[in-house]
């Protein structure tokens, strides 16, 4: 073997063996609307067909135009589905129809048409996942702009921002993508003509759009994007064949997720970025103690770039960070070899902002020589949210009693200050105010620190400040005095405040700590299934205030409801088939989602390394009331979930293998047993008759003995096949006790019958008392039961030792006990003796027998609902007394 | 009484397995009975009807019919006692058999003795028809005596109840042959308590007390669980 041997890559292969089963994707991409994309895409549609393969249009836009419609004349159209939707009629794609007819190909026009509300897709491109899915091949048509990562460029070129976007991976996994390339001149005559159908947009941002700079732009744009599309499948084809390429070491780009406004700006970039360079990126997000101190704005932004993250194909991490957040990230990045930070930069805040806050773009500039770090800035659009962000801090909903305790605050104040007056100078007073301010800002934090601040000056200035009781000003020291009280009330507060912001959200994070790790305790502690289930729904209910319902596949494979929490057993149609998507595709999906998102519940697969083990479902009476669903926090105990159900399958796995291993010891040991004790009397039987054949010089004595050996030995076989029957039928749960009422001295006696011959060199006594009540068992099975111990005994205990059979009630039980005088049964060995093929075993002295009878007897006795155990008879631990319990029967026994 | 006492008869035997028939007829013929065979059902009521045998030993398992059936034929035109072969777990088929008329079981395997013993108390009472019903029967210091209705131990007289002695008399009358419970029940209860098992039990508990037998290890009275009684043989 040679270092230079190359294989293909493994992933490479899976790709390939991945899209052979689904249907094949092809992108006619355009740069703008009117180059011609679905005349192309039917041209080429129509050479498919020609060629026999079974076409079907499900969408196709020809916006009236002739020449379009003359080449959709012999393709079958797929129906139009009716949706009603706010008294208007809209059509859309038929898509279970569509996959349903199983075409070779569907030609679906416009790959980024955003569906009619309550569709099962948000979005057409889902549509066409699903039709890829069922193994048709699809044609779609797209314009650049309708990518995710074009999109912000895009707009930025052309001042028209696009909602309809198509995520990169989309396109990326077509199989193929045909650029339809239009000059820009030749485009703008055909606008001019009136060949080119917009959807109604202003006219004047159609002209602005399709302006000839615009137009180039774009043109470059869809120019790079097939350019990009044809390296990486040339790079594709090379790893699949093993050709070896000039691949750089694994560089990875790391972009910081945070409430900036320019965070989605910053994901695009690193996406971008990554795709050129080949390598794989990573979006961070740093937990400190100010993200639990976020705005709901600033919260819903980083959940909203974690997810956008997440479908452009970031891998997510998450580090710790108190304190120097640039020094960790600059550590984490150079620990996963990430030569290229992206950051958004931080909105420009007020000075004062600027003092309180770490500005972690700048301290990464600052230390992250050896990095290249880039800044995205906001966009004018994004900016708006900065503004109602930073007004809700003031939101007197949020803290109403923050807001009253500040007026409160002031107040008691003023009256604390009016009655001090008598003993303090004026200047004095402001302390009583600044010792409200801090007071509010230590117990409500710094909104009503601020607010409190407010009110302390206009009192103070009010009714302490001459002149009295107006708001102005008469001295220059006072004003001074005055503006110092301002300036420092306002920072003590928010100092006073920040300190209590921090420590809630430190208080939030250790709770969510808390409850992660008991979470994970309690998932690992569950000992079944069901355990572990109800865990994961009753904490993940109560961890996220919401309902939790957990689903997972029964033995055929469909997806049932295992454990709710509150206890819930149903889902309507809409829930149960976001949840079936969940499970299908292993994306979360349901209320919210970009999948059925008017369901009420939100599903979110549960899945440990490529195992899928079930979907996990939340949701509220009321999605509005309570906090915002922490997505973090559900994404960690979904994963606890994971880790919990995987331990209990493993565990599950591993007792079956112990089953499994302990049904082939059984096999074993039968064979071997029949083997043996089966051959073992025939061949005493065969040379016994073949002797008493030959007869001549035998004694009638000697004639006798072999006689009486064969029946001997054929009656043992006989006991024998016997034990083999029970064992059987026991096996299989064919056993049905015929159970009656049945004294026991007769089942006794005719057990002893039976077995008379065998026990004639013991002395077999019993003392069963006549006035037992009848039990309730099977008297033939009871019989076995004894027949097989009094053999027992027999076969253990020395000739000429006693076998002593007592018997006497015992609550509702009557106790059989029989004793033999042999060596006994070691006490470890006492339960032992009744699992199948067990001997107790004395060196190599193995007397005959099956291993059989004890473990037939106990499974006879628990089928009649008895007991049966071993223990010694004498003190000195030897002979053995098998002790039966067997139930008495009913009461209305007359004696 | 020894086994000479019974007469030479003519014994059917209705089996599939000839191994099986081979080492009875050996057995039988030792005896000094005649023996014919038949292999299948339909042979065996053929059998029956031509030879007219004294009694007739059924397997119960035939290859082209049920033993019951084979019974059942027989049972239309003739009172033959006949003795049913039967496996052990079959209690629903030994049961069924006794209810169709059979005298009398074996479990296979079963000893030759066994079967030898129980033909001959099936045979005996071609032998008491003949010379007319017995009023006593003395077995092991047990002595019951019919006419008197009065029952000894070792010389010292028993007490029984009317419904003891009647039962005690019921099995010692038909020695050695298996008495059903029903049976027992519907002769000496009537009809009505067929059913009434616990009766039984109870009354054969207070006879062994008081003849003196010893359920666990019998001598005079055995229990077939679930079946019925039976007096002891010769």
């Amino acid at each position: 073997m040679t270092d230079t041997t190359i294989r293909p890559e493994p992933e490479a292969l899976l790709a390939e063996a991945a899209r052979a089963t689904r249907g094949r994707l092809k992108v006619f991409l355009g740069a703008a609307p009117g180059v011609g994309k679905t005349y192309a895409m039917l041209e080429e549609a129509r050479r498919r067909a020609a060629d026999g393969a079974q076409v079907l249009a499900a969408v196709i836009e020809t916006h009236g135009r002739a020449e379009t419609e003359a080449l959709l004349r012999d393709i079958p159209v797929l129906p139009r589905r009716a949706v009603y939707y706010r008294g208007r009629i809209l059509s859309e794609m038929d898509t279970a129809s569509l996959i349903e007819r199983r075409p070779d190909l569907a030609l679906i026009d416009e790959l980024a048409h955003t569906n009619a509300p309550e569709s099962h897709h948000e979005k057409r491109w889902q549509d066409v996942e699903d039709v890829l899915a069922a193994g048709i091949d699809v044609y779609t048509t797209l314009n650049v702009q309708h990518i995710e990562t074009m999109n912000d460029t895009v707009a930025r070129i052309t001042g028209v921002r696009v909602r309809e976007t198509v995520p990169d991976h989309i396109l990326e996994s077509a199989d193929e993508i045909e650029l339809i390339d239009l000059p820009p001149d030749d485009l703008i005559a055909r606008l001019r003509a009136g060949k080119v159908y917009v959807q109604d947009q202003a006219a004047r941002a159609v002209q602005n759009f399709f302006a000839k700079g615009n137009l180039t732009a774009l043109r470059e744009m869809a120019m790079r994007v097939a350019a990009d599309r044809v390296d990486a499948q040339l790079r594709e084809h090379m790893a699949a064949n093993a050709i070896r390429g000039p691949w750089p070491a694994q560089e990875r780009i790391l972009v910081c997720l945070n409430e900036s406004p320019a965070v989605r700006d910053a994901i695009r970039v690193a996406k971008r970025s990554a795709d050129r360079a080949r390598a794989e990126w990573i979006a961070l997000t740093v937990a400190s103690a100010r993200a639990g101190a976020l705005t709901d704005e600033d919260r819903e932004r980083l959940d909203a770039s974690i997810r956008l993250a997440t479908r452009l194909g970031a891998e997510l991490a998450t580090i710790e960070a108190d304190g120097n957040v640039a020094q960790e990230i600059l550590e984490f990045a150079r620990r996963r070899n990430a030569r290229r930070i992206v950051i958004g930069r931080p909105r420009p805040g007020s000075w004062f902002a600027r003092l309180a806050h770490e500005n972690v773009a700048r301290d990464l500039i600052r230390s992250g020589a050896d990095f290249e770090i880039t800044l995205t800035a906001a966009q004018d659009s994004d900016r708006g949210g900065r503004i109602t962000a930073s007004l809700r801090l003031f939101r007197l909903a949020a803290n109403r009693r923050g807001y009253a305790a500040a007026f409160a605050a002031a107040a008691a104040a003023t009256g604390l200050a009016m009655a001090a007056q008598l003993f303090l100078p004026v200047p004095g007073l402001s302390l009583i105010y600044m010792t409200a301010v801090i007071a509010v800002a230590a117990r409500f934090g710094l909104g009503p620190a601020l607010v409190t601040s407010g009110l302390a000056f206009l009192c103070y200035n009010f009714f302490f400040i001459d002149p009295r009781y107006t708001f102005s000003v008469m001295r220059e020291s006072e004003f001074v005095n005055l503006g110092l009280f301002l300036v420092a009330s306002i920072l003590t507060g928010n100092l006073a405040g920040r300190l209590h912001d921090r420590v809630q959200a430190q208080r939030a994070t250790v709770d969510r700590m808390a409850k992660l790790y008991n979470f994970s305790r309690r998932v690992a502690v569950a000992a079944s299934f069901d355990d572990a289930v109800w865990a994961a729904v009753s904490h993940v209910a109560s961890t996220l205030e919401c309902q939790a319902i957990l689903l997972a596949p029964d033995t055929e494979g469909r997806l049932q409801i295992v454990g709710g929490f509150p206890p819930e057993d149903r889902l309507d149609l809409r829930d149960m088939s976001a949840a079936g998507y969940a499970w299908e595709r292993g994306e979360p999906a349901g209320h919210g989602s970009g999948t059925l998102p008017v369901a009420a519940w939100f599903f979110v697969p549960i899945r440990s390394g490529d195992r899928r083990l079930g979907v996990l479902g939340i949701t509220r009476t009321n999605w509005r009331a309570g906090p915002a669903i922490d997505r973090p926090l559900l994404d960690a105990l979904v994963d606890q979930v994971a880790l919990g159900l995987e331990r209990i399958r493993l565990a599950e796995d591993l007792q079956e293998t112990r089953v499994a291993s302990e049904a082939e010891r059984l096999r074993t040991a039968l064979l071997s047993s029949v083997s043996h004790d089966l051959r073992t009397p025939l061949v005493t039987i065969i040379g016994a008759a073949e002797t008493l054949e030959d007869g001549g010089a035998l004694t009638p004595a000697q004639q006798a003995d072999l006689a009486s050996t064969i029946r001997e030995e054929g009656e043992r076989l006989d006991r024998y096949v016997q034990n083999l029957l029970d064992m059987t039928r026991l096996g299989h749960g064919a056993l049905k006790p015929n159970i009656v009422p049945a004294d026991l001295c007769d089942i006794v006696g005719a057990a002893r019958r039976r077995l008379r011959t065998l026990t004639r060199d013991h002395l077999v006594t019993g003392e069963i008392p006549a006035d037992l009540p009848p039990l309730r068992v099977d008297p033939i099975l009871t019989e076995q039961v004894i027949v097989n111990v009094l053999d027992n005994a027999v076969k253990y205990a020395p000739a000429g030792s006693a076998i002593t059979l007592e018997a006497r009630i015992d609550g509702a039980r009557v106790v059989l006990s029989i004793a033999d005088e042999g060596p006994g049964i070691p006490a470890f060995a006492q339960e032992k003796v009744f699992e199948m093929f067990y001997r107790a075993t004395d060196g190599d002295r193995q007397r005959a027998g099956t291993g059989l009878g004890l473990a037939i007897s106990r499974g006879l006795v628990e089928a009649q609902g008895g007991t049966i155990r071993a223990e010694a008879a004498l003190p000195d631990g030897t002979g053995t007394r098998i002790v039966i319990a067997l139930p008495i029967d009913n009461p209305e026994w007359p004696g | 009484m020894s086994p000479a006492s019974v007469l030479p008869a003519r014994i059917l035997i209705v089996d599939d397995e000839a191994p099986i028939r081979r080492f009875l007829r050996v057995a039988l013929e030792a005896e000094g009975h005649s023996v014919t065979e038949a292999g299948t059902a339909r042979a065996g009521i053929e059998q029956a009807a031509r030879e007219a045998p004294d009694a007739v030993i059924l397997d119960l398992g035939l290859p082209d019919a049920d033993g019951l059936s084979v019974l059942r034929a027989i049972r239309g035109w003739s009172q033959v006692p006949v003795l049913v072969l039967s496996v052990r777990a079959d209690e629903a088929g030994k049961v069924a058999a006794l209810d169709e008329g059979a005298q009398d079981y074996v479990v296979k395997p079963f000893g030759v003795k066994e079967l030898l013993a129980r033909l001959r108390s099936l045979l005996r009472d071609r032998a008491t028809a003949a010379g007319g019903p017995r009023t006593v029967i003395e077995v092991a210091g047990l002595r019951i005596d019919a006419a008197a209705r009065r029952v000894d131990r070792d010389g010292a007289e028993v007490h029984l109840t009317r419904k003891e002695f009647d039962l005690l008399w019921m099995l010692a009358a038909q020695a050695g042959r298996l008495v059903p419970q029903r049976m027992i029940l519907e002769a000496i209860w009537g009809p009505a308590h067929a059913e009434d098992t616990q009766y039984l039990r109870v009354y054969i508990r207070q006879l062994r007390a008081k003849i003196g037998d010893d359920a666990a290890d019998p001598v005079f009275l055995f229990t077939e669980p679930g079946i019925g009684y039976r007096f002891r043989g010769e």
